[in-house]
């Protein structure tokens, strides 16, 4: 009685969306939190940690949800997302850099133009390139798709290193105020325009507040040089509020006609079109669209760091965001958001954390050079050497863990968390309309007499 | 042409019927084995309608011969060859372009292709007779050459050195390639022993990661172990780094291969002793496939089962042993390539196989999935174009180059050049 | 003849049974009394109330002329073998037209090379006067030429109401900022809600309506069937190409559908079926195309097909 009672509860959970997400985010930061209490990490360690948490649960959840435009929602097997936001930021430096000249030490500058514009370049671009790539493949079977924006992505990266687009130098005839500007070649470009958070808060007029507001932590909870910390935090809530825009419009997107013909698109794109949808107009607007929202991840994602360089965008971050879509669930929005958070906060933070945790609480020697020496250790029935060594690499042995589950879940559970639960795709409730017939809207129904 | 029918369904009678050229249609299920088939008529009877009559036929050269001629894409690709000979060739007139650098980066081109070729002939076989992209096949490559490669070192160096060291290949720095003196000439014990090993090591591998990843969920979509394969990919890499290290050693002294200055023209073309073995022992292999897959029952059968599994269910085709089959040889020749392709570049790390891994697929989708010779010669055809593309584009997109070419392929011709030719 | 239950039959089994038993009653048939012919089996069934439910189900069908659909000198090969060859037909507005031959003549073949699934290698195909040949598929649905698939092709993972409010033609909600933009989201919630209506009425008259909230995967075959047609209806066509809509479909079943299907005749839609039924083509058709072995082999009221010798050595013959 009590167990069916505790399933029905745990099934109405799975229910209502908003206290399912709120109570999967309060699970993974609680566990932080004592985690952090447990192992003595102090107060600035610990809000470092939540602001990590914070970020990635943000960046992973909305290009998980970008991702599920694509693949839950139209069927387009896209495994170039990284590519896709590599050209975000890329065009963002590139028009909102500095000229040289004004750049300190960066040897390739940008347009000068305001954040705003670079960023919405960027977001422009990408989608441009979503329609370069969409228009020729659109017809292309799933695991063709994906050896073509696979592909493209490496040619993007290709483009990022080569010497032939790291820098050029801008005719002075032209009269604008960058001088040399580029890719950056092999060693990237430093990211030395106005930081994103300061741009943000400065046009909402809250940037003297915020100031003020640091003075306030200084002097009550952390003394020394709090601004990091708390630009870290702040930077986890825009990047949530960000989850939040991405959600509301992929909802309303869903939820609609449009979604409705994406969905048959990726059941069976011929009955789609048999009942006359131009299919390859649906199949253009969704890619092209998700390429946009992934090259904002990508600006959003990179430009809190000081500098971007072509090694990250290998294909190894579009994988990790399959992984949290497959996890939570391909074609559910808020599946993939929670996706996104539980990847996030379990296979791509927690090891991380946990190392972090382990090397604050207990005085650990130097970890052994290679895996020979970490075996060693077993001759002489010591197993520290060995752990030393795993944690030290726990960056790989995370990537290790993530492939294991991504096989698992593909045998067990490939549906995901909510991927089974079916979202109607329609702007209004579907239920038999009440009343007899006269409704406020004029009978659309008969055409009139039989002829 | 004679042609034999087998199948069973609704439309076997219409193809009978529709067919105007002398035929036997029977609707027993022949075994396959007491037959002497030449050319097999396979078609899926089992779906209705119009797709009766999609036949694939074993060989349609002929076919496609004759559409070429009013191929756009045709058209444009020769339009493109033409240009590029035409500068090539006023680049070696006016001497910009030497012919001995010509030969050097043909010679190279050659060289990656055939490991490309290599590699590629597993992937194609796994990806028509499973049908899935298997996107750990560049893992396969990379632990065929760490296996070998540790093998090597231990043979070579086992009289200096300690064995820890020797079998995480120089993990950390603890031993130096160039200092075990491996090479073809130098140490061939070490270098067969670590073919030999390499191969065996991938067969194994390969194996074993089918039974626990793949085998469980055969019968789903190519998607699913599509993604699948993702999975095992990150697992065998990050594995392979975490036991080997990340570090790319060098695994041969390059000055210690004897090589041959080839006087060419206007200067030298230079072939390494690691040249020739990596040569030798590509063709040989390429010749052993094709004997296996021609002269065998074994061969026969998953030339058939890359046509259609459930119609080759039906002829009493064991596919679960030929999909073994599959694996030992995809497997094996990989192992060798990845281990081959060690020894002649000098270095190692643990992202080699990954690396190559959109070459493998651009040639495996250039020759046609499931064609032996098309990979052969799409892996050539890719490795020529990574290499020599740099006459024409800045060197740093070589690889582009490839890629460029392996799009314009899915777009237009997604069968492949060489298409039509099934596992043969 | 067919089954008991509902299920669509797997092809194989129910095509082997089904061109046995044709065979066996176009012999039959020669000797039964023409009287057959002309019966509809509507006019004696037709339910008094269903009036209302087919008006409401049936707009203005537009059709321009005689001849809404033409068919010249059709031709398709493939790999060599050619499957339709030089068919041509045209079909009569307001007729229930049948399409009819052994297995494998071309039937479907011919249907995907209209509708624009396939393009032919040769021929016209002119809907409403106006060339369609070789037009994409939404275009020519679009044009008023809608048809239903061989083995019903639900979208299994969405509802059966999802499925029919997918087929309205010219919905402004398809466009993409128009359904996520505040003010213009609210026209196209009030256009989903008028069509909701409509859904549910054409729901009610193939009496699907309490299968609404399913999903169409949990459907049976036939009531799949059902929910093809109604769904193809909702496009507001002139014309509909059946692809074997009684197939595995049981005796009381095919008895309504039949009933439904001649109402809309009535409205004025166009039929053209596929069939392998002879019976049911025979008995409900006005007219009956013959192919065999991707020819048009006989062309002409039922009557004539019946006692045409080629048609009768077609069927029985079956020499390869």
């Amino acid at each position: 009685m009590s167990g069916t009672d505790a399933g029905g509860w745990f099934d109405a959970l799975f229910d209502r969306d908003l206290s399912l997400v709120l109570v999967v985010l309060a699970v993974i930061y609680v566990a932080y939190v004592l985690a952090g209490v447990a192992f003595g990490y102090g107060l600035r360690g610990q809000l470092n940690s939540i602001a990590n948490l914070t970020f990635y649960v943000g960046v992973f959840g909305m290009l998980a949800l970008a991702l599920n435009l694509h693949w839950g929602y139209t069927g387009l097997f896209n495994i170039g997302i990284v590519g896709f936001m590599g050209i975000g930021i890329y065009v963002t430096a590139l028009v909102s850099k500095p000229p040289v000249a004004e750049g300190g030490a960066a040897q390739v500058g940008g347009f000068g133009l305001p954040l705003g514009v670079g960023i919405l370049a960027g977001v422009l671009v990408a989608g441009l390139f979503g329609l370069l790539v969409a228009l020729p493949a659109l017809r292309l079977r799933a695991d063709y798709l994906a050896i073509v924006t696979v592909a493209f992505s490496e040619i993007i990266r290709f483009t990022m290193m080569s010497r032939t687009f790291q820098s050029v130098e801008v005719p002075t005839a032209l009269g604008l105020r960058a001088d040399t500007v580029g890719l950056g070649g092999g060693g990237g470009l430093i990211l030395n325009y106005t930081d994103p958070l300061e741009a943000l808060l400065r046009t909402v007029f809250l940037w003297d507040p915020y100031l003020a507001f640091l003075d306030l932590v200084q002097q009550t909870l952390i003394p020394n040089n709090p601004k990091p910390v708390v630009d870290g935090l702040l930077y986890g809530v825009m990047l949530l509020v960000g989850v939040f825009a991405f959600y509301v419009l992929l909802t309303r997107l869903g939820r609609s006609p449009f979604g409705r013909v994406l969905k048959a698109i990726r059941e069976d794109e011929d009955v789609a079109n048999a009942l006359g949808k131009d299919t390859d107009r649906f199949k253009l607007t969704a890619f092209v669209l998700g390429a946009a929202l992934m090259g904002f991840g990508g600006i959003l994602w990179y430009s809190s760091r000081g500098s971007i360089t072509p090694p990250s965008f290998r294909p190894n971050i579009t994988f990790f965001i399959w992984i949290a879509l497959i996890i939570g669930g391909a074609g559910s929005n808020t599946g993939s958001f929670l996706g996104g958070a539980i990847f996030a906060g379990l296979l791509y933070e927690g090891p991380r954390y946990v190392k972090n945790l382990v090397e604050a609480a207990f005085e650990l020697g130097d970890a052994p050079r290679n895996f020979g020496e970490a075996m060693a250790g077993f001759a002489s029935l010591d197993p520290m050497p060995f752990v030393l060594y795993t944690l030290d690499s726990v960056s790989q042995l995370r990537l290790v863990i993530m492939g294991v589950v991504l096989v698992w879940l593909m045998h067990n559970r490939p549906e995901g968390l909510l991927g089974h639960r079916k979202e109607i795709a329609s702007s209004v409730d579907l239920s038999r309309p009440s009343g007899d017939g006269t409704t406020d809207a004029p009978a659309a129904t008969d055409g009139g007499e039989t002829r | 042409m004679s042609l034999r029918i087998v199948g069973a369904g609704r439309c076997v009678d219409s193809i009978g019927s529709a067919i105007r050229e002398p035929v036997s249609v029977s609707t027993e299920t022949p075994r396959f084995d007491a037959l002497e088939v030449e050319n097999v008529l396979y078609v899926d009877f089992t779906r209705c309608s119009e797709e009766c009559y999609h036949v694939s036929i074993a060989d349609t050269y002929g076919r496609y011969r004759q559409t070429l001629a009013g191929d756009p894409l045709a058209i444009g690709v020769a339009l493109v060859v033409l240009w590029m000979v035409l500068s090539l060739v006023s680049g070696l007139l006016s001497g910009g372009i030497q012919v001995s650098s010509l030969a050097s980066l043909v010679w190279d081109g050659l060289l990656r292709g055939l490991i490309i070729g290599l590699a590629g002939i597993g992937l194609s076989m796994t990806y028509s007779i499973l049908n899935f992209a298997n996107f750990a096949h560049g893992d396969y490559l990379t632990s065929g050459a760490f296996a070998g490669m540790a093998t090597s070192y231990l043979v070579a160096g086992i009289s200096e050195n300690s064995v820890g060291p020797l079998l995480l290949v120089g993990a950390g720095g603890s031993v130096f390639g160039g200092a075990l003196g491996i090479g073809v000439t130098t140490a061939p014990l070490a270098v067969v022993l670590g073919a030999v090993v390499a191969g065996a090591f991938a067969v194994l591998l390969a194996l074993a990661i089918d039974r626990i990843a793949y085998r469980p969920i055969r019968d789903e979509s190519g998607i699913a172990l599509l993604i699948t394969s993702i999975g095992v990919a990150f697992a065998l890499r990050y594995l392979i780094q975490f036991v080997f290290g990340a570090g790319v050693r060098g695994t041969t002294a390059a000055g210690s291969v004897p090589r041959v200055n080839v006087p060419m023209l206007d200067g030298t073309v230079r072939i390494t002793a690691h040249d020739i073995a990596l040569v030798v022992v590509a063709i040989g292999l390429m010749l052993g496939v094709h004997l296996l897959l021609q002269r065998t029952k074994l061969g026969k059968a998953m030339r058939a089962m890359s046509d259609n599994e459930d119609l080759a269910q039906i002829t009493g085709i064991p596919t679960e042993q030929v999909i073994r089959t599959t694996w030992i040889v995809g497997g094996g020749l990989t192992g060798v390539a990845g281990y081959m392709f060690v020894l002649w570049k000098g270095t190692l790390g643990f992202n080699d196989g990954w690396l190559l891994l959109l070459l493998v697929f651009a040639a495996v989708i250039l020759g046609g999935i499931g064609s032996i010779y098309g990979a052969i010669g799409g892996g050539i055809i890719i490795g020529l174009t990574a290499s020599v593309s740099v006459i024409w584009i800045p060197s740093e997109f070589g690889r582009a180059a490839a890629f460029v070419v392996m799009i314009v392929i899915l777009l237009f011709k997604p069968e492949g050049i060489f298409s039509g030719r099934t596992t043969a | 003849m067919s089954d008991t239950d509902e299920e669509v039959v797997s092809p194989t089994a129910a095509s082997e049974s089904e061109s046995v038993a044709d065979e066996g009653e176009s012999v039959a048939g020669e000797g039964e009394s023409v009287a057959d012919e002309g019966e509809s089996v509507a006019d004696a069934d037709v339910d008094v109330t269903t009036d209302d439910a087919v008006d409401a189900v049936a707009t203005d069908v537009d059709v321009d002329g005689e001849t809404p659909l033409e068919v010249e000198g059709l031709r398709k090969t493939f790999g060599g073998i050619v499957a339709v060859d030089e068919v041509s037909f045209d079909v009569e507005a307001g007729t229930l037209t049948g399409l009819i031959g052994p297995n494998g003549a071309g039937k479907s073949t011919t249907f995907n090379l209209i509708t624009g699934m396939l393009e032919p290698d040769a021929g016209t195909v002119r809907f409403n006067g106006e060339d369609i040949t070789g037009a994409q598929p939404h275009e020519i649905a679009n044009r008023g030429l809608a048809r239903t698939f061989q083995i019903a092709r639900e979208l299994e993972e969405m509802t059966v109401l999802e499925n029919m409010m997918l087929a309205p033609k010219g919905q402004s909600g398809e466009t993409l900022w128009r359904s996520v933009l505040p003010f213009t989201r609210e026209a196209v919630e009030r256009e989903e809600a008028a069509q909701l209506e409509r859904v549910w009425e054409v729901l009610d008259f193939f009496e699907i309506d309490h299968l609404a909230e399913e999903y169409a995967g949990n459907l049976s075959g036939g009531q799949r069937k059902l929910l093809e047609m109604a769904r193809a209806l909702l496009t507001d066509p002139d014309m509909l190409l059946l692809d074997e809509p009684f197939a595995g479909v049981n005796p009381s079943l095919e008895k309504r559908l039949l009933e439904h299907i001649h109402e809309l005749r009535e409205e004025g839609y166009t039929f053209l079926i596929v069939e392998h039924d002879m019976d049911l083509i025979m008995n409900n058709c006005e007219r009956v195309i013959v192919l065999h072995q991707g020819r048009v082999l006989q062309d002409g009221t039922p009557a004539t097909i019946r006692e045409s010798e080629d048609v009768i050595e077609a069927y029985l013959g079956g020499e390869v």
